[in-house]
């Protein structure tokens, strides 16, 4: 392989792997301030490109984008007030189930507003034919996008999480809910918080990815696997490390492709899940002790 | 002798007879059709339940063992074997009576393995993945265990989606008839679609019998002792692990013994029903049948795959069963049929 | 309680039965169709639904089949196999039709072909599968035209560009393999040599890995064979990875959908297909154009949606059925079988259909053109 071909790949791989980096996120901020899994996670991703596209349609880009954001934030804020609220937490065979149920229901109202066929968004700069070159490999100004906002939205939550109040009472949520209580915090506003957040970016994800990889009513259910096996890869919890293992991920999916048929690329994500969780369920970035503590 | 125990199959086998006979008197035999599908189904669905409900595991890839049970079957008994029977392995078989022969509805005649040869092979390969599965796998808990039976799932719908000999996305058609017993026959015809009924039920109430005994044995009670707490049945000296693993070994044999017969039945299979979504339904009937309640399971498995099959929910069949598993989670956690869910059905209609 | 609960089940059943035996007998002529409305190949399914919706509507409106009316009844298979058997066995049994139009896919009709045949019901698929149609079973025909066309078509287009070597990708469905297969079976006759022939997911949303390593074969065309939305990412991914080579695709590009989600990456793109897409360019002379420009106007205002020859498979399937109704000596299934088979110079909107006791599909290699994309519309190559 040419050095620019591998480069190739990188960029195939790092598209691809931010992607599901993004999903990742939105999965360990609703898990760090509430201790749920919400398997609905891909479906913000679908909604963001879908209500971005019809919005577009009346007004530019840039407000249709955001428009999109916050309304998928609304959405999740929703189903958090609706649904989750009324279960018990630690039933953790209840909260898989009905996040499961949420995104067949989210996906078929999706099917039933939008139909079946596919919609793609405006590319945010340049069109679809752009090319840029890059040290040999070619690439679509569009993968700048997604590589730079996801970027940013990984420095924006950390200091969100790190430095402002809002973002430490969600994570003190996530410790002990109980001393988060005591100690003033709103908890059930943190856990609505988390899931606007987690909607919002994910939501985000879709636009950005709109215009390369089109945006259908069923492609939340397959982002929503990846993305957990990312969030597991990297170690629940840990937003940064979501980054890095979707990032892994992509990059394995992408060159397994220059030696495998690309039938069995799938198959690839998830034998390295059975493995980790197998081997090492705390993922790559966690640490046993921390793991072992969330209780399940 | 626990006779008391046995009273709702008996009833049970009652209902049954009396469907029949109605559909003989009414003119309405095409309904055995989608009842007979069903009653496979809800083999599937009562093996999950002991697993969920018993054995407190989730497991989201129900549907794979199911699959390996069909595409066995359906493999085996589709390779012809024409240009073989001269080989001494096959020329043994066709003597000791294991290869049949057969004239297709275009008049070639080919030669394929006995049902029964795959019919074994299927249980066994699924008793030893689902004992390889499980043993690591079962050690997890809670979302880390959805999700690796859910991979399991997903690696056998990718298997059979990508490899040539499993028909890939087609499937595999051309299923031949299961000559079960002597003057049983498991397969599609409207002819021998009374046996087929019976047949399918007589399996359904076998798989019953199996569970319930299981249920009231040492492995059930220990079984229900790690629902109750699996730290402290460890500590009382429960081999949790191995009964986890028994648990998940019998239900993963039922589905691939429910698979054989159903890819039999309809004369094939496709990879649709190794998928995710197909888990998620087996998941929801336990769910809405009450996790630990076998009868609950059963009835709503038929009910709810019935009306499916015949098309009666159109185009929102996908959404029934979500709106099933969301409804369910949220108000009825113990399924339909727990006086808790029928108390606050009742309090629903009487207003409070 | 469990006693109570069984018997109210039993009850159920008892009603629903006692509510199918009470439907009335009228004067409908009752046509089935399974199609894949909702799930994975809901891409075909969908405007297939429509498009026999909307035509059953019309003939009812001109008197229907010889003065009685058409009752379609269409089941939502979402190209799962064992309820396209559970509703094929319906459709014949239960509901007593005349056809069966559909499914939608090959997988679905290969598990009821023998059902339809050893009940000898007709069935006129919109799936494409060769072996659909051979070995030839008496009650089943097909609408799609045959995937070898397309493929020589291909080939034949690439000899007179002096093409010689390129790179296939193919969606994994039924339609994706067999368009594979075929042009894996023709490439040597005309010359081509295949560098690489690789599947995706038919849900893939990201080829450039793949087309990646195509380029890497030094290729002078790609070749992209499926039905799934990655017609559009193919040609985008190509641009973008700036290989320049010119892409053909199967005649299941025919949507205008994937042109306008292509955006310019769409222009230039060449393609076998039905007439349809083009129809208004047609000269008037043109024994089909009557009927696409009818289909295309009437679906386009019903529906506010693009008009595709998946739809058109459906229309074809239920113009057959119907014509070969009003030919046929009784609207008993033998009778319309024979005349379904006995159908020649049917102009349909994939083709002109000439049936036989052989040829069960009816089309010819003249039924299908070569497209290509001008500015963002399709046009005659």
């Amino acid at each position: 392989m040419t050095s620019e071909q591998i480069l190739q790949y990188i960029f195939s791989g790092i598209t691809v792997g931010s992607i599901y980096a993004l999903v990742a996120i939105g999965y360990n901020i609703i898990y760090n301030t509430t201790g749920i899994i919400n398997l609905a996670q891909g479906e913000f991703v679908m909604l963001g490109g879908m209500i971005a596209y019809s919005l577009s349609q009346i007004m530019s880009l840039v407000p249709a984008v955001i428009l999109a954001v916050l309304i998928t934030g609304a959405v999740g804020s929703l189903i958090e007030i609706v649904f989750i609220r009324r279960m018990k937490k630690n039933s953790v065979l209840g909260m898989i189930v009905i996040t499961i149920g949420i995104s067949i229901i989210i996906r078929e109202i999706a099917l039933f507003i939008w139909n079946e066929q596919i919609r793609a968004l405006r590319f945010f700069s340049g069109n679809e034919i752009s090319s840029l070159d890059i040290l040999g490999a070619r690439i679509s100004p569009q993968v700048l996008w997604i590589v730079g906002v996801t970027t940013l939205i990984v420095i924006a939550l950390y200091l969100f999480f790190r430095f402002t109040l809002t973002g430490q009472a969600m994570r003190a949520c996530a410790s002990n809910t109980r001393a988060a209580k005591l100690c003033g915090i709103r908890t059930s506003r943190m856990v609505n918080l988390s899931f606007m957040l987690a909607a919002g970016i994910g939501a985000l994800g879709g636009c950005l990815v709109s215009p390369l990889t089109q945006t259908h009513y069923a492609m939340g259910s397959e982002l929503a696997i990846k993305g957990f096996i990312v969030a597991i890869l990297g170690g629940l919890g840990n937003p940064m490390a979501a980054v890095a293992a979707g990032l892994l991920l992509g990059l394995i999916e992408s060159f397994s492709i220059s030696f495998l048929p690309m039938v069995y690329k799938d198959v690839i994500a998830i034998i390295i899940l059975l493995i980790i969780l197998v081997l090492k369920p705390s993922g790559l970035f966690g640490s046993r002790q921390t793991s072992s503590l969330k209780d399940f | 002798m626990k006779l008391k125990r046995y009273y709702p199959i008996i009833l049970l086998a009652g209902v049954l007879v009396l469907i029949q006979l109605i559909t003989l008197v009414t003119g309405t035999a095409y309904y055995l059709t989608q009842l007979t599908m069903a009653a496979y189904y809800v083999i599937v669905a009562v093996g999950l339940s002991m697993v969920m409900g018993y054995a407190g595991q989730i497991s989201l890839g129900q549907a794979g063992f199911f699959a390996i049970g069909g595409y066995t079957a359906a493999v085996l008994t589709t390779i012809d074997l024409t240009d073989k029977i001269d080989r001494p392995l096959f020329s043994f078989l066709d003597k000791t009576g294991l290869l049949i022969h057969k004239v297709t509805l275009y008049g070639d005649t080919i030669v394929h393995l006995s049902p029964w040869i795959s019919f074994i092979a299927a249980l066994v390969l699924a008793g030893v993945i689902a004992y390889a599965i499980g043993v690591p796998v079962l050690r997890l808990k809670g979302h880390y265990l959805g999700m690796a039976t859910m991979g399991f799932g997903i690696i056998i719908y990718r298997i059979v989606l990508g490899t040539h000999i499993f028909g890939e996305a087609d499937g595999i058609s051309n299923v031949p008839l299961f000559p079960i017993f002597p003057g049983i026959t498991i397969g599609g015809d409207f002819s021998i679609r009374v046996v087929n009924y019976y047949t399918a039920w007589f399996f359904v109430i076998l798989a019953m019998v199996l569970l319930l005994n299981l249920i009231n044995s040492r492995t059930g009670r220990a079984l229900r002792s790690l629902h109750g707490g699996e730290d402290a049945a460890d500590a009382m000296g429960v081999n949790t692990a191995r009964y986890k693993v028994k648990a998940f070994v019998i239900a993963a044999v039922f589905a691939a013994a429910a698979g054989v017969f159903m890819t039999h039945y309809n004369g094939g299979i496709g990879p649709s029903e190794s998928s995710v979504a197909k888990s998620v339904r087996y998941v929801a009937i336990v769910a809405v049948g009450g996790m630990a309640n076998l009868w609950g399971v059963l009835i709503m498995g038929l009910v709810l795959n019935f009306l499916s099959l015949r098309g009666f929910f159109g185009v929102y069949d996908d959404a029934v069963f979500g709106i099933i598993l969301v409804v369910i989670m949220m108000f009825f956690p113990d399924g339909l049929f727990q006086p808790a869910s029928l108390d606050r059905v009742k309090r629903l209609f009487h207003g409070k | 309680m469990k006693r109570i609960l069984l018997t109210l089940l039993t009850l159920t059943l008892v009603l629903s039965t006692a509510f199918a035996t009470g439907q009335g007998e009228t004067e409908t002529v009752k046509i089935g169709a399974i199609l894949a409305v909702t799930g994975g190949a809901s891409f075909l399914g969908a405007p297939e639904a429509k498009t026999i919706e909307m035509l059953a509507e019309q003939i009812n409106a001109d008197g229907g089949i010889n003065g009685r009316q058409i009752e379609l009844i269409i089941k939502d298979s979402a190209a799962n196999p064992e309820k396209a058997i559970s509703f094929a066995k319906q459709l014949i049994e239960e509901d007593k039709v005349i056809a069966i139009i559909g499914p939608s896919t090959s997988g679905e009709t290969m598990q009821i072909k023998d059902l339809c045949e050893t009940y000898k019901t007709p069935l006129v698929s919109c799936a494409a599968a060769e072996a659909i149609v051979n070995p030839v079973a008496s009650y089943v025909f097909k609408t799609p035209q045959k995937d070898s066309y397309v493929a020589e078509l291909i080939f034949q287009t690439m000899n007179s560009m002096g093409i010689t070597k390129i790179g296939v990708v193919a969606a994994n469905s039924g339609f994706g393999n067999a368009g594979k297969g075929q042009l894996e079976k023709y490439a040597p006759q005309y010359g081509i040599e295949i560098a690489l022939a690789e599947t995706y997911d038919r849900a893939a949303t990201d080829l450039t890995a793949v087309l990646t390593k195509i380029k890497a074969q030094d290729v002078q065309a790609v070749v992209n064979w499926s039905i799934v939305p990655a017609q559009a990412i193919v040609p985008k991914n190509m641009k973008q990875l700036g290989m320049d080579i010119p892409l053909f695709q199967s005649h299941g590009f025919g949507n205008i959908q994937y042109v306008i989600a292509a955006g310019e990456a769409a222009n230039g793109i060449i393609f076998p297909a039905g007439r349809l897409l083009v129809a208004e360019e047609l000269p008037d002379s043109n024994p089909q154009k009557a009927t696409l420009v009818a289909y295309k106007d009437a679906y386009e205002s019903r529906y506010d949606e693009p008009a595709s020859t998946f739809g058109g498979h459906a229309y074809d399937a239920l113009s057959i059925i119907v014509e070969a109704a009003k030919n046929a000596d009784s609207l008993s299934r033998e009778d319309l079988r024979n005349a379904i088979e006995g159908l020649t110079g049917f102009p349909g909107t994939g083709g002109i259909f000439n049936f036989s006791p052989e040829d069960h599909n009816g089309l010819g290699m003249d039924s299908l053109t070569i497209l290509t994309v001008k500015n963002g519309a399709f046009a005659l190559y």
